[in-house]
C-alpha cells in the first residue's frame, strides 16, 4: 500500500526543480572554462539571431504598407522610443539605442527561455547583473560628466526641512548604491521563481503512471497548473523587460535631471 | 548529528523565507489596488500613469524576491 501511494519510494516523483539552471557545456562534460561552448552561449546567440531577424531581415523590404513582421519591429522601436521620451526626457533620446538593446535582449532571453527544453539566460544573476552594473556606471558617469558634483544635489533632498536632511541623505546614499543589486535581482529572480514552479508542478503531472488512485486527481490539477502557471509566465517575461527598460530610465532621467 | 541539525535549521529557515512572499503579495496588491480606486475616479488620468504602476509593483514585489533568494540561500548555499 504505503510504495504505490508514495512514488518516490519506486523513484517516480523526483524533484529537481533547479536542475535546468545548470551550466553544461554543449560537447562533451568537461569542466566550464572561459571558452568553453556552454548552453548559455548557445541561448544567447539563439537570442541575438532572433532579434536579427526582426530587426535587420525583417524591416529589410523597408515597405511602405509594412509586413507583418515589420510592423512589430516599428511597434517595438515606437514602444521604447515613446517610453524613452516620457519618462527620461528628449535628451535622453541619445541613450534610446543602449536601452532598446538592453529591452530587446532581454525580452527575447526570456520568451526564448519559455520554449520546452530550453535555457533561460536571464535567470542568472551573473547575466543580469552584467547589465545592471552597466546601467549603474552609465548613469553614474553621465551624471558626473554633466553637472560635476552637482549631481551629489541628487542626494541632498532641499524640499525637506533642514534637519531631516542629513537622515535623508544617508537614506538616498544608501538606496542609490543598493540600485544594481535590486535591479538584477528582480529579473533573475522572477525568472528563476517562475521555471522553477512551473518545473514543480511539472514532477506532479506524471503521478498518474505510478499511481491510480490520488494520481487520477493530482495529474489533471498540476497540468492545469503548468497551463496557468506558464501563461502568468509569459505576461511575466514581458512585465520584466518593460520594468527592467523603465527604471533603466528613471535612473537615467535622475542622472540628466538630478533636482529633487 | 550536528550537522544534520544545521541542516535542519537551514530547511526551517528556507520555510520561514517564505513568509516573505505575503509581505510582497500585500504590496503589490495595495498599488494596484489604490491604482484602480484612482483611475476610477479619473479615468482620463490613468493612462498615463500605467509606467508609475508598474514601477510601483516592480518595487514592491522585488523584496518578494529577495526572500525567494534567501530560502535558496539557505537551501543550496548554506
Amino acid at each position: 500500500m504505503a510504495t504505490e501511494t508514495h512514488g518516490a519510494d519506486q523513484g517516480g516523483l523526483v524533484f529537481h526543480p533547479m536542475d535546468q539552471f545548470i551550466v553544461k557545456p554543449l560537447f562533451g562534460d568537461g569542466p566550464v572554462g572561459l571558452f568553453t561552448l556552454t548552453n548559455v552561449t548557445l541561448w544567447m546567440a539563439l537570442t541575438v539571431l532572433a532579434i536579427f531577424a526582426l530587426l535587420v531581415l525583417g524591416t529589410s523590404g523597408r515597405a511602405t504598407i509594412p509586413s507583418r513582421v515589420q510592423s512589430v519591429a516599428e511597434l517595438v522601436y515606437d514602444f521604447i522610443r515613446k517610453m524613452v521620451e516620457d519618462v527620461a526626457g528628449k535628451d535622453a533620446l541619445v541613450f534610446f539605442p543602449y536601452i532598446m538593446t538592453l529591452f530587446l535582449f532581454i525580452l527575447f532571453a526570456n520568451f526564448l527561455g519559455l520554449l520546452p527544453m530550453a535555457f533561460t539566460t536571464t535567470s542568472h544573476i551573473a547575466v543580469t547583473a552584467v547589465m545592471a552594473v552597466m546601467v549603474f556606471l552609465t548613469v553614474t558617469i553621465v551624471g558626473f560628466v554633466k553637472h560635476g558634483f552637482g549631481f551629489l544635489g541628487l542626494f541632498w533632498v532641499s524640499s525637506a526641512p533642514l534637519a531631516l536632511r542629513p537622515v535623508l541623505a544617508l537614506i538616498e546614499v544608501i538606496s542609490y548604491f543598493v540600485r544594481p543589486v535590486s535591479h538584477s535581482i528582480r529579473l533573475a529572480g522572477n525568472m528563476m521563481a517562475g521555471h522553477a514552479v512551473v518545473k514543480v508542478f511539472a514532477a506532479f503531472a506524471p503521478m498518474i503512471l505510478i499511481s491510480t488512485g490520488i494520481g487520477l486527481v493530482v495529474t489533471p490539477l498540476s497540468i492545469l497548473a503548468i497551463s496557468t502557471i506558464y501563461a502568468l509566465e509569459v505576461l511575466v517575461a514581458f512585465i520584466q523587460a518593460y520594468v527592467f527598460t523603465i527604471l533603466t530610465c528613471v535612473y537615467l532621467k535622475d542622472a540628466l535631471h538630478p533636482s529633487h | 548529528m550536528e550537522g544534520d541539525i544545521v541542516q535542519m535549521g537551514a530547511y526551517i529557515g528556507a520555510g520561514l523565507a517564505c513568509t516573505g512572499m505575503g509581505g510582497a503579495a500585500l504590496g503589490v496588491g495595495h498599488v494596484a489596488g489604490n491604482f484602480l480606486s484612482g483611475a476610477l475616479r479619473n479615468p482620463s488620468a490613468a493612462a498615463g500613469q500605467t509606467a508609475t504602476l508598474f514601477i510601483g509593483i516592480a518595487f514592491a514585489e522585488a523584496l518578494g524576491i529577495f526572500s525567494f533568494l534567501v530560502a535558496l540561500l539557505l537551501m543550496f548555499a548554506v
